[in-house]
């Protein structure tokens, strides 16, 4: 589609850039002391963004800007998830007491800027359009992982994040350049084909570029061995934002590893197909397996041993994104439809027990163990959550975390023999994980003294607590409509050759 | 010298240097400049491959967006640096921790 029929189909993406025009425009206009009202005016346009979406969700599946962006419900499936990860996020912002003390207009119009990025990334089909998200993304998250200027640890933070976030690009870059050298173009669906009719003497020229784009997109999703950044700038951050990381950027990874990896390397074209190697340079699936279970295990080993509960999450979502790359060897529909599925659970479990965090940390003062001690007689509502949370991301029935881990097991299952042993680390890594996610529980209940008085935390917050518990508890219940939406979204643009 | 060769093995030399200032650097502009040194060897392939592939703009536009982008990124790795430098008195990476290893 030309450029000028592309924008009637984006006007989605055109209500969010004028959204955050006219919030750094608002912001002008306020007092630093209201500087936090910034926060309606972003807030208004996702909503308003999220209506559009709603209206455009039956329109053509195409590709748009000269076959640069994808228009696809697999593209807006994962918009509606990051708007959704983002309202939850802007709103958790405004309950923090550590952006108290500064400015928080640009706060909100940073997030916006990145909803913009990520809804590049999940439907981006060109290399030069995947490298400009990734780093719209990229950099809008080093400015606010280092939010708190006076704060030590979320300098340090924002300091890894840009040095491993602009290594790890760079390194991708080069891998794009050599694919391009080897293809003389930068539309996926065209490199795929090129790739597939090359003889061997280009092999090792793949292999290496295939490598390169790898750390790239592994960074992202923070996997085994590319996740080195993912626990000091998850402890670093203001926990909102790390709340943000650990789930919007990931999920939008997903989305542009699952279509760059289908589209370049797969066999014929099509996602559906199943991932073939072009060649027989390299074993996609089994690298694809060996590392997803070595980053569930790594996250988990290294999880049990923290004292901090923040970058206990930290390693959690680590082992986490190991458990999603376990639906990605296949590249089936269920494999990819498991790991989406899985996303929408994870974004209730991990927003969850991150908000709970923040909560404990205003309260308590403190993110250790220690501070969570006694703190389910205390707070009984928080106590709860945190319970949910804790079980949740565990995968114990009948939680939302459950039926995603069950989907994403029953995907490899369903896969034959070959991916057996996938399933059992799998399954392994989960008994493991119990003990530090009970270990909160247990830290809430059974040691400190019980406390005589009983603390309820303010309405707003204790409406947000529901609002992401209660989905959490009723997705282990009631999941079709997810399993539903998931399977409606599995349709990928395909461009006319 | 007019070959797609010689460019591939700058490029790939220049790439080289910039991953080893990165790994061996300590100071935190040193690091820097090795990351700019990596994308401006991708930059140089994009190049390269455009002006010997063919007539095919992509590789031009790809290195353009690149350097936009290489600029937004310096600009706000430097305001880190600099926020770095108030509060730590120094901008070597080793010694900026604060979060446990």
């Amino acid at each position: 589609m030309s450029n000028l029929q592309s924008l009637y189909y984006y006007w989605p993406e055109l209500i969010l850039t004028v959204t955050i025009l006219a919030g750094i425009i608002a912001d002008l206009f306020y007092a630093p002391k209201d500087s936090g009202k910034t926060m309606y005016w972003i807030l208004g346009g996702l909503i308003l963004t999220a209506f559009a979406l709603k209206l455009a969700a039956d329109s053509p599946v195409a590709t748009l800007f000269m076959g640069s962006i994808a228009l696809d419900p697999f593209a807006w499936f994962f918009k509606m998830l990051i708007i959704a990860a983002t309202v939850i996020v802007m709103l958790m912002s405004s309950k923090s007491t550590e952006l108290l003390n500064y400015r928080v207009g640009e706060y909100y119009v940073l997030m916006g800027i990145m909803v913009f990025g990520m809804f590049l990334m999940v439907s981006s089909i060109d290399m030069i359009m995947v490298y400009l998200a990734i780093e719209i993304v990229s950099i809008m998250s080093f400015v606010l992982a280092g939010y708190l200027k006076h704060d030590l640890s979320s300098n340090e933070a924002s300091l890894k994040y840009v040095i491993y976030g602009a290594f790890s690009s760079g390194i991708m870059l080069y891998g794009f350049s050599i694919l391009f050298g080897l293809t003389g173009t930068t539309k996926l669906f065209e490199i795929g084909p090129a790739l597939a009719a090359m003889d061997s003497s280009g092999n090792f020229a793949i292999m290496l570029s295939a490598v390169f784009i790898l750390a790239g997109f592994g960074y992202k999703i923070s996997a085994v061995p590319f996740h080195f950044w993912t626990p000091d700038v998850y402890q670093g951050s203001p926990t909102p934002i790390t709340a943000y990381l650990s789930v919007a950027p990931k999920a939008a990874g997903f989305a542009v590893l699952i279509r760059f990896f289908s589209a370049v390397f797969g066999s014929n074209n099509s996602v559906m197909a199943g991932l073939v190697p072009v060649s027989d340079v390299l074993p996609w699936p089994h690298i694809l397996a060996v590392v997803a279970v070595i980053t569930m295990t790594l996250g988990n080993l290294v999880a049990i041993q923290q004292e901090s509960v923040k970058r206990m999450l930290a390693y959690s979502s680590i082992a986490h994104a190991g458990y999603m790359l376990m639906g990605l060897p296949m590249m089936s529909s269920e494999g990819i439809g498991a790991v989406m599925l899985y996303l929408v659970m994870y974004l209730f479990m991990n927003l969850g027990a991150f908000f709970i965090v923040m909560y404990v940390q205003t309260k308590k003062d403190g993110e250790t163990f220690d501070a969570f001690s006694g703190l389910g007689w205390e707070m009984p509502l928080v106590g709860i959550a945190m319970t949910v949370f804790m079980f949740s991301l565990t995968g114990i029935p009948p939680t939302a975390g459950f039926i995603g881990k069950y989907y994403l097991f029953a995907a490899v299952i369903k896969a034959g023999p070959t991916f057996y042993w996938l399933a059992f680390a799998g399954a392994i890594n989960s008994v493991i994980s119990l003990y530090y996610y009970i270990r909160v529980i247990r830290h809430m209940y059974l040691i400190g003294e019980r406390s005589e008085s009983i603390h309820v935390p303010a309405m707003m917050t204790s409406i947000l607590i529901l609002a992401l518990a209660i989905p959490t508890v009723v997705l282990g219940v009631y999941w079709t409509p997810v399993a539903d939406w998931v399977s409606n979204s599995l349709v990928f643009a395909f461009p006319a050759m | 010298m007019h070959s797609l060769e010689s460019y591939l093995y700058v490029s790939a030399v220049l790439f080289a240097l910039g991953l080893f200032a990165v790994v061996t650097r300590r100071n935190g502009i040193a690091v820097l400049m090795g990351v700019e040194l990596i994308l401006n060897s991708a930059n140089l392939n994009f190049l390269a491959f455009a002006r010997f592939g063919g007539a095919n703009f992509s590789g031009h536009i790809f290195a353009l967006f690149v350097i936009i982008m290489a600029a937004a990124e310096a600009a706000v790795a430097l305001a880190i640096v600099i926020n770095i430098y108030k509060n730590f008195h120094s901008i070597n990476v080793d010694e900026v921790s604060a979060l446990r290893q």
